[in-house]
């Protein structure tokens, strides 16, 4: 009893209520054996494989809503002042489509390699609920957009392709805000400001295989979004969510053992943690013998767990029917042929433009090309830095700018929770602080000092130098005499050098570099440490 | 000059243009009559008279400086599921009893630069359900030609207000059959323009694939004047088409020959009233001297099917229209209750009357999981295949002619409790509605002393030729000009 005969048996157990001791001579199994500790063995034996799939929403970055010409730019504004007959559906409003959303969405399914059909149209999708004014929402049921697409994500250096079933557009629904008052009597207000904004929802298929995985490709997708200029992609802000569908079987079977809807996840991480919890609670669930059953669950971020919120039984009805108000859509070839071709440079296409262009390893092209503000950023100041140089100084300063993006200047937007179009730095004026180091009037550790400066000040890299006089001492004669008093007043460190131990010139050079404060050109004072030294 | 209210618009104003009278005149004449008959007939369920004379006065001002048009001064009903910003606007429901929406429906907005008159809001089936506005939540309407029966419905008010001259002319609203069925009970024509006419941006929705706006009026010249107002594109409503609009009064001539008319056997159905189908046959007869090809045996076969497949759509549409009215944002609200789905269960177990209730859960039932492709999907099948007969049959024919409805107006308390006999009152007008065409109904003479209507059909878009066979049926009878004895 080997290989796949143990899978069904698996899967028998895990489908079936096989609670009969006959059922167990069907796997020609002792009759005495019984199924707790059959289930039990097989467990330990069996590997699982998790199957992930993503629905993500995120809201698209319309000058007005969906279906009416209210602003979309309700973010800080007092509750319901960005709202109007139709997003509020009063009696006799008509929806019209807003045509941006729909090019939107369209450009989302091409950089996705959808299939764009056709035909669209909207259906209205039925429940009642506070937060939905019209009582149903006007969705997109059988004939989305988009279709069939797929995106690659790199998972340990393999490539890995998920699938994409659909996307489509739809309208988001007001904000529920719960409050208690004095009295302890519960009650719920509505914020109608988010009513009506354009949602685009992107289905993936059951293709990812783990926690990482869905991370990657959330952060993938929410990469893509962002160059198409779609999105801003908050997860915080919940301008862009992700609900999962997860289920785990037998490593090599194709059914699955329960399918589990997992909500309120507000940040990738919580998307990676969910999973796992729920991947684990799932299989600690099968190695007791239990079921599980279809249901939803939420996420619960300061307890890390899941919780049950809805089983299938009482799954809703959506009662979809073909919006009566919106004639369906009709997307010409020429249409989508003029949205495709519009269609900026995406993440991927960049990375391979980084790596071949300005010669840069892949670590680098890949943090760069993460975001399309990165990677912009990295381009006007490397076009700027070579401005008078050769082609072949490009490899070199792209690597240079590179460093500085991806070391100092990342930790200091972290640490400042800047956003490099908040920044003060701007590209030319991180060319200009190259430059200075280049020529040599800043020294490396000089050159971090003047950046934090700029970062806070704004100011510019020749402003800082002249003001604190922080020119870097290349004079040889003004650096001899500080290595001979540094070496009187380390006898014991030249002893050392001179007897064989090394790490102590690296000492005496901090030394000198520290009584300079910094300024002098550490290149020369190795070179006159060593000579004065003398060899070991 | 005596008896203002019982102008036509086109009269009225020749009056204005003239300057013999005054839109403050006409209105106050008209306001006077309201007074002497509405308790009678209770066409309507809001009285506008301050704004109507605010807004005379601004009629006249603009007629002094030489800016008239046809409706500019003359007094309207509204039917009251046409929202009218500032002015109560209830579906004849307790739903939205003391609902003023902040918001002119377009319709109304066209009127409005046409520097319009409105006296009130005209009393309706609830949400535009019903075919004897006994579904008025607040009081049922009488026919003028016999208080004990009914208007018809849903736009009751609307015709028994203009068959009575509680105004010079009225909008209504027809889903299945709303303009056109009232206006043959009142003896008044009323027409439905084709669908995606006439912008329903305001017009509070039952069935949106199906409703639209239309005049009921005195005479078809009337009907054609209002139809210069208000069809045409509008960029807020999706399903308005794009076309132009032609001038609506250059179809009204009187000569017919030659024209083709097609009869539909199926419309001539079982237990249709013998002296209704004899007034139908002698006003066929009339069509025929007056020079038209009629052919007497044309069929369009799926029409039997008609009936069923609306009352799948209707309800279906309308039980996601009417979701929104629970109590959360506006209108009647259940507040008796600490629990949130208690109180949205509440205000739509006691905000609407049984009629809506009875669409809403015929709807849900056939929207729901399971049912849809037995009911939803086969209706829109259905519609396809009636949509496809009147188009074969416009291939042959300018316009068909029918019965409007299989009998005349009905006695008050009839049908209320048979919901399928009232059903079967709009049977010659639903198929109209499913196909999206346009159709007209005119006075074609009396039954038992109750007006009986002609409905003409004619293919989409083509209201003109409706307009000219009516005008020369007008032209050749005086059934229009017949007074309900009440006036």
């Amino acid at each position: 009893m080997l290989g796949r005969d143990i899978f069904q048996i698996v899967e028998y157990f895990a489908t079936c209520k096989a609670e009969t001791q006959s059922e167990l001579h069907f796997f020609d199994l002792p009759s005495a054996c019984p199924i707790t500790l059959v289930i039990a063995i097989l467990s330990h034996v069996v590997e699982y494989e998790t199957i992930i799939g993503l629905e993500v929403h995120s809201q698209l970055l319309t000058r007005s809503k969906m279906y009416c010409s209210c602003s979309t730019d309700y973010a800080g504004a007092p509750p319901n002042t960005h709202v109007c007959p139709v997003c509020l559906g009063m009696p006799g409003v008509l929806p019209t489509v807003n045509q941006r959303a729909v090019e939107f969405t369209i450009m989302t399914a091409l950089a996705l390699n959808c299939t764009i059909p056709g035909h669209a149209k909207f259906d209205r999708k039925n429940y009642p609920y506070p937060d939905l004014m019209k009582g149903y929402q006007i969705s997109q049921y059988d004939m989305p957009m988009g279709v069939n697409g797929y995106l690659v994500i790199d998972i340990e250096g393999k490539k890995r392709k998920i699938g994409i079933t659909r996307v489509h557009l739809e309208e988001d629904v007001a904000k529920l805000v719960h409050r208690t008052a004095p009295d302890g009597e519960s009650y719920s207000l509505v914020d109608v400001n988010r009513a009506g904004m354009p949602l685009m929802e992107i289905v993936s298929e059951p293709d990812i295989g783990s926690p990482e995985e869905a991370r990657l490709y959330l952060v993938k997708l929410r990469s893509i979004l962002q160059y198409l200029g779609v999105s801003t992609g908050n997860m915080e802000e919940g301008s862009f969510r992700c609900d999962a569908n997860i289920s785990i079987r037998p490593a090599g079977t194709t059914q699955y053992l329960g399918k589990v809807e997992v909500k309120n996840m507000n940040s990738f991480r919580a998307v990676f943690r969910a999973l796992e919890y729920e991947a684990r609670r799932q299989r600690e669930a099968m190695s007791g013998g239990e079921k599980i059953p279809q249901e939803t669950r939420g996420w619960v971020d300061d307890k890390g767990i899941t919780v049950s919120q809805r089983s299938k039984e009482y799954a809703h009805d959506y009662r979809y029917f073909p919006e009566p108000d919106i004639p369906p859509l009709a997307f010409s070839p020429e249409f989508v042929e003029k949205i495709h071709s519009g269609l900026p440079e995406l993440p991927s296409a960049r990375y391979d433009r980084f790596i071949s262009q300005y010669n840069l390893p892949s670590y680098d092209a890949e943090l760069l090309t993460d975001s399309r503000a990165m990677a912009t950023y990295f381009e006007e100041c490397v076009a700027i830095a070579t401005q008078n140089s050769g082609r072949q100084e490009l490899p070199k300063k792209a690597k240079a700018v590179s460093n500085w993006l991806l070391g100092d200047f990342t930790r200091l937007l972290n640490a400042s929770n800047t956003s490099l179009e908040d920044c003060r730095i701007k590209p030319a004026q991180l060319a200009e602080l190259l430059e200075l180091v280049e020529q040599g009037t800043l020294s490396g550790p000089l050159s971090k000092t003047v950046f934090e400066d700029m970062f806070n000040t704004g100011k510019t890299a020749t402003a800082i130098v002249a003001e604190k006089g922080l020119v870097q001492i290349t004079d040889s004669g003004e650096i001899a005499a500080l290595v001979e008093k540094i070496m009187a007043e380390n006898e014991k460190a030249v002893a050392d050098y001179r007897a064989g131990k090394e790490s102590s010139l690296t000492f005496l050079i901090g030394q000198v570099m520290k009584a300079s404060r910094g300024k002098a050109n550490p290149a020369v004072v190795r070179q006159i440490v060593t000579d004065k030294i003398g060899g070991k | 000059m005596d008896n203002l209210h019982q102008l036509t618009i086109h009269e009225a104003h020749k009056l204005l243009k003239d300057k013999k009278i005054s839109s403050v005149e006409l209105t106050e004449d008209v306001l006077n009559h309201i007074h002497s008959v509405e308790d009678k007939v209770h066409a309507c369920i809001t009285l506008t008279e301050e704004e109507a004379i605010r807004s005379a006065r601004t009629a006249d001002q603009a007629i002094a400086r030489g800016d008239i048009r046809p409706l500019t001064g003359v007094p309207t009903l509204i039917k009251d599921v046409i929202c009218t910003k500032g002015i109560r606007t209830t579906c004849a429901s307790k739903m939205l009893e003391n609902f003023i929406p902040p918001y002119d429906a377009s319709v109304i907005r066209r009127l409005q630069a046409d520097n319009y008159v409105i006296v009130g809001k005209a009393n309706m089936d609830e949400f535009a359900m019903g075919s004897s506005t006994e579904n008025s939540a607040f009081f049922v309407t009488h026919n003028p030609w016999d208080i004990d029966c009914v208007p018809g419905g849903s736009s009751g008010g609307s015709a028994a207000g203009v068959a009575i001259d509680e105004c010079i002319y009225a909008l209504g609203s027809d889903t299945g059959g709303s303009i056109r069925q009232p206006a043959a009970f009142c003896g008044v024509a009323g027409l439905k323009p084709t669908y995606g006419r006439v912008s329903r941006y305001g017009l509070v929705a039952f069935a949106s694939s199906l409703d639209q706006i239309g005049p009921i009026t005195k005479d078809v010249t009337d009907c054609a004047l209002v139809l210069n107002t208000i069809t045409g594109h509008d960029a807020r409503d999706a399903t308005t088409v794009p076309l132009g609009v032609p001038d609506y009064t250059r179809a009204l001539k009187a000569n017919i020959k030659g024209m083709r008319i097609g009869v539909p056997k199926e419309y001539f159905v079982e237990g249709m009233q013998a002296e209704v189908r004899s007034v139908l046959e002698v006003a066929i007869q009339k069509l025929e001297e007056l020079g038209a090809i009629v052919d007497w045996e044309v069929s369009l076969p799926y029409t039997k099917y008609g009936l069923a497949a609306y009352y799948i759509l209707a309800p279906s549409e309308a039980s996601a229209n009417l979701a929104r009215y629970d109590g959360v944002k506006y209108g009647y609200s259940y507040r008796n209750t600490n629990n949130m789905w208690e109180a949205m269960e509440k205000t739509k177990q006691n905000g609407f009357g049984a009629e809506v209730k009875r669409r809403i859960m015929l709807g849900t039932y056939a929207l729901s999981a399971g049912y849809y492709d037995a009911y939803y999907l086969k209706a829109q099948k259905v519609r396809t295949l009636i949509k496809s007969d009147f188009e074969q049959a416009f291939q042959n024919y300018d316009v068909l002619v029918t019965p409007t409805s299989p009998t005349v107006a009905f006695r008050i308390g009839e049908k209320v409790d048979d919901p399928v006999a009232m059903y079967l009152s709009d049977l010659c007008t639903l198929p109209i509605n499913i196909a999206g065409v346009p159709a007209i109904s005119i006075p074609a003479g009396f039954a038992n002393g109750l007006p009986v209507g002609m409905q003409f059909i004619s293919k989409h878009f083509d209201e003109e030729s409706l307009l000219k066979v009516s005008y020369a049926f007008e032209q050749a009878t005086d059934w229009h000009n017949q007074k309900p004895p009440l006036s």
